[in-house]
């Protein structure tokens, strides 16, 4: 009756628990050139944390902060772009090395091509006109009501900047209060002053 | 359990594969590790989970994923077993594989690991899911896609032989 324990004794869970992790870790570039990724996802360290990019085969789909819900975040990215979202280094290497030349101050603008599916399109003409304010420039969230022919829906402007999938690709920091207070992030307040700072634009 | 998983819209909803991969890969090293042995595990577990990925799109059912990826991983080790078969009979002596062996997951000293290795593919795969993963013979007929009075008999015979070889 000692052979089932032995049986179990020769794989240990922790050591083969150990193993798989390494293996699991191997499979997503192994998957990434057989083509068979749709959502390559990578983290990188920044000045602002973490970061968690997501890269299909059309661009880059996301970037998601340290401290939000990231199950979440696959989840919703399974529904809406394809299941086969799994973590891949390989596919995500330019937009992480654009990144990390924009946080060295060695890069102004993003040219790593954009994957737009997880934006809406009032969203998309607001993210648009955000993207055309430039490094080290601010706007208001009623200068881009008026760029986008709404004059009126600064307040829809701010939610939906406040739902942008891919912050600081697409700079959504630079949009500020009439006053010119920071206001809102959905990243967090000192993401936003660090990122300004970072360009200059506050001191 | 055993209902599909839909959304509202009817179409079936399946985790991001990553969380598929992190539910199921200690499951699944653990069965390679056994039932092909520590030097080969990495290279049937990939391909198993690559097979995965691939039919992953095109999953009609979202629910007992953990019983789908055994399923793919039974059928990759004895695939395993076949071809080293084939293999080991035309090439007289197969080179050792270049480069350091991968750091064994187990203890190969063990001489359980001799009685293991001599058992034929479908017994040592069925002993794996009945004394290592601890399955119920319904889901051994299930992963090993035979009858239950089939994976009865080859969990018997295999630990049986086991057994005479340990004695």
């Amino acid at each position: 009756m000692t052979l089932e324990r032995d049986l179990k004794r020769l794989a240990p869970s922790a050591t083969t628990a150990r193993a798989a992790t390494a293996a699991a870790y191997r499979l997503g570039d192994a998957g990434a050139n057989e083509g068979l990724v749709d959502v390559a996802v990578a983290t990188m360290d920044s000045p602002i944390g973490e970061l968690t990019v997501a890269v299909t085969p059309r661009g880059l789909a996301a970037i998601v902060f340290e401290g939000e819900d990231h199950d979440a975040v696959f989840d919703r990215w399974a529904r809406e772009l394809s299941p086969r979202v799994l973590m891949a280094a390989g596919p995500t290497d330019d937009a992480r090395r654009e990144l990390a030349q924009y946080f060295e101050g060695t890069r102004e603008r993003f040219e790593t091509p954009i994957d737009r599916r997880l934006i809406g399109p009032f969203a998309w003409d607001v993210l648009k006109a955000t993207r055309r304010v430039g490094f080290g420039h601010l706007a208001t969230y009623g200068q881009i009501a008026a760029r986008i022919d709404r004059p009126k829906a600064a307040r829809a402007v701010g939610r939906a900047l406040g739902s942008n999938p891919i912050p600081i690709v697409i700079p959504c920091h630079r949009i500020v209060g009439a006053s010119g207070t920071l206001t809102g992030y959905a990243g967090g307040l000192p993401r936003k002053e660090t990122l300004l700072r970072l360009e200059g634009s506050i001191v | 359990m055993g209902t599909k998983t839909a959304d509202p819209r009817g179409r079936i909803r399946v985790p991001p594969f990553q969380a598929f991969l992190d539910a199921n890969r200690a499951n699944v090293y653990r069965f390679m590790a056994v039932a092909v042995g520590p030097q080969d595990a990495d290279d049937v577990f990939q391909e198993t989970f690559l097979a995965a990925l691939r039919a992953y799109p095109d999953l009609r059912d979202g629910s007992r994923l953990d019983r789908w990826v055994l399923t793919i991983a039974s059928r990759k080790a004895l695939d395993h077993h076949r071809a080293g078969r084939r293999r080991a009979l035309p090439v007289a002596q197969v080179p050792e594989r270049a480069g350091v062996e991968a750091p064994p997951a187990v203890d190969l000293h063990d001489p359980l690991w001799e009685a293991v290795r001599d058992l034929p593919a479908r017994q040592r795969v069925a002993v794996v899911h009945r004394h290592v993963l601890d399955r119920s013979y319904g889901e051994i007929a299930e992963l090993m896609e035979c009858t239950e009075q089939t994976a009865r008999a080859n969990v018997y015979q295999g630990t049986k032989r086991l057994r005479e070889l340990m004695a």
